[in-house]
């Protein structure tokens, strides 16, 4: 199993922490993974993506030519990475503030309405972990026992009493994913 | 007991030097290596071990509070990124001149000037040809994944009182930045003041007991033979380090036509257009350096009439390459692929560079 995946989206909306628990999830069942960032001034506002690699076998290049999966969660990150998703990938995308949305018929599609289940569930900062839940969902890569692991050694001790709230998000996310194109 | 951690590179690199039992960090901020001293900040090895960790008011500064460290025997360390190394490079011949360890870590960003916070490896000739004033060379390790940024910290301690040399871990914003799982190992103990006198007392400034003359630290010999003695004991001690202490690693060279040779994250890069190149039948491999200086100048030399053509790999506009054309001799093409200001190439654009070059 070889699992490539990019996550991009505007800085604030843990794009970062979101691969954080991904990858030490992939750790937490004994398998090879890398974090790449973008990093630099482009954090502070701007674009951030993360790209993170799981693997059962060591892992080369953490720098991929094309991606198993794009999570991507603004227009620019949609316009820059839909065409380097791997023929017959994923492409999980959230439909607030896209103009225009994704066109290609050789991968998979789906939605997640992340910002609006986050309101719903009256916490804004559940985003990421609703986008993550549908990624969960769809590519089963890790087992959720690993992915709550994950998460406690992903956030420090003081926020540990969160993270029945981040399982929740979860799988508020895994129920929340919509089909737009199947392959 | 070994702990695995989801870590960056630089955040191991403070934890590298926690636990192989640092005695002094001095540094000053800069990007793409701050998590390292603040890493060591959110620590406080001051409170477990007894490390002192100083934010320093310049690279100048902290260069030198690692000379005074050094004289004391202690092992200590700094880290920055290129202008901040330039800044260091005089303290860095003198530290190399007074025949001082230290480890110095350099999370090289693009130059020249203040460049790029991006990855790069332009700094290659200065680490490995000097840098400062003077001949000298420090030795020159370059880890390509976290595990190794920890590792050679250890390493890098060892080897650094072993020869008595500043040892430099050349490094990049890439493998800084990224996160992979590292093993950590168990805490060693710093060693008392009476152990570093017992193991060093007969070079370093631990205190004079009545039974010898005072130990006396300098680079400064105005006298024409003393300084030229200085200078062939120096070089005498860079020989010995060029035969025992070359590392590198090879990947599908043993049947390969051609080989790509690159260091740090462009040999992860490198790795993967190997394995592309071999799912289409080429017969490509690489060659690795992980010391640059030593650099494998004799695994080229053992490689080349197995070879039809080498390509140098860099993030930079073509330092390491003078290397391996100097080992080959002419005998084998030598070409060049680089990209620079943060750009970093995929597997797959490494091998169409490779297939414009020799595949024709």
């Amino acid at each position: 199993m070889k699992e490539e995946i990019i996550i991009a989206g505007f800085g604030g909306q843990g794009v970062l922490s979101m691969g954080k628990i991904l990858a030490y999830s992939g750790i937490m069942q004994d398998q090879e993974v890398t974090w790449m960032p973008s990093y630099g001034p482009e954090m502070r506002g701007g674009t951030a993506n993360v790209t993170v690699v799981i693997s059962d076998k060591r892992i080369s290049s953490p720098i991929v030519n094309a991606y198993d999966t794009a999570i991507i969660l603004n227009q620019q990150s949609l316009n820059k990475f839909e065409p380097m998703v791997k023929p017959g990938g994923l492409l999980i995308y959230d439909p607030n503030g896209i103009t225009r949305h994704p066109v290609r018929k050789d991968i998979t599609i789906y939605s997640i309405e992340a910002v609006e289940e986050a309101a719903k569930l009256g916490n804004a900062k559940a985003y990421n972990m609703i986008v993550l839940g549908a990624f969960l969902k769809l590519k089963q890569i890790v087992k959720m026992e690993n992915v709550i692991k994950g998460l406690k050694k992903s956030i420090p001790e003081r926020h540990h009493h969160l993270i029945p709230m981040n399982e929740q998000a979860i799988e508020v996310g895994m129920g929340a994913a919509k089909e737009i194109h199947q392959v | 007991m070994t702990e695995k951690v989801l870590k960056k590179g630089n955040e191991v690199i403070a934890l590298g030097a926690i636990h192989c039992g640092c005695d002094g960090y001095f540094g000053y901020p800069i990007t793409p290596q701050s998590e390292i001293m603040e890493t060591l900040m959110e620590e406080k090895p001051w409170e477990t071990t007894g490390m002192v960790v100083l934010q320093a008011e310049s690279e100048i500064a902290s260069i030198n509070m690692v000379h005074g460290g050094a004289c004391c025997g202690k092992k200590v360390m700094t880290s920055s990124s290129s202008p901040g190394m330039s800044l260091m490079c005089e303290g860095l011949s003198y530290l190399a001149g007074s025949e001082l360890p230290c480890v110095l870590v350099n999370v090289v960003r693009g130059g020249p000037g203040l460049g790029t916070i991006q990855p790069s490896q332009g700094d290659y000739f200065q680490a490995v040809k000097g840098g400062g004033h003077g001949d000298y060379r420090v030795i020159v390790l370059a880890p390509f994944s976290a595990q190794e940024m920890y590792d050679f910290v250890w390493l890098g301690f060892d080897l650094a009182f072993k020869y008595r040399t500043p040892v430099l871990i050349l490094t990049d914003g890439m493998i800084g930045q990224m996160m992979e799982k590292v093993e950590l190992r168990p805490q060693k103990p710093r060693l008392s003041d009476q152990e570093v006198a017992e193991l060093y007392g007969s070079w370093a400034t631990t205190g004079k007991p009545t039974t010898r003359q005072e130990n006396i630290i300098t680079s400064l010999a105005l006298e024409a033979r003393v300084h030229e003695a200085l200078n062939q004991k120096l070089q005498a001690k860079y020989r010995v380090i060029e035969e025992s202490e070359v590392r590198f690693e090879t990947l599908q060279c043993e049947d390969a036509d051609y080989i790509l040779v690159a260091y740090g994250s462009m040999a992860r890069i490198c790795e993967s257009a190997v394995e592309l190149a071999r799912s289409q039948g080429i017969k490509l491999g690489l060659l690795r350096p992980i010391t640059l200086f030593p650099f494998p100048v004799k695994e080229i030399e053992r490689m080349i009439p197995q070879l039809k053509g080498i390509m140098s790999v860099e993030l930079s506009t073509g330092q390491m390459v003078e290397d391996i054309r100097l080992a080959v001799s002419g005998k084998v093409p030598v070409t060049f692929y680089g990209r620079l200001g943060g750009v970093i190439p995929t597997p797959q654009e490494v091998l169409d560079a490779f297939k414009t070059n020799y595949m024709k």
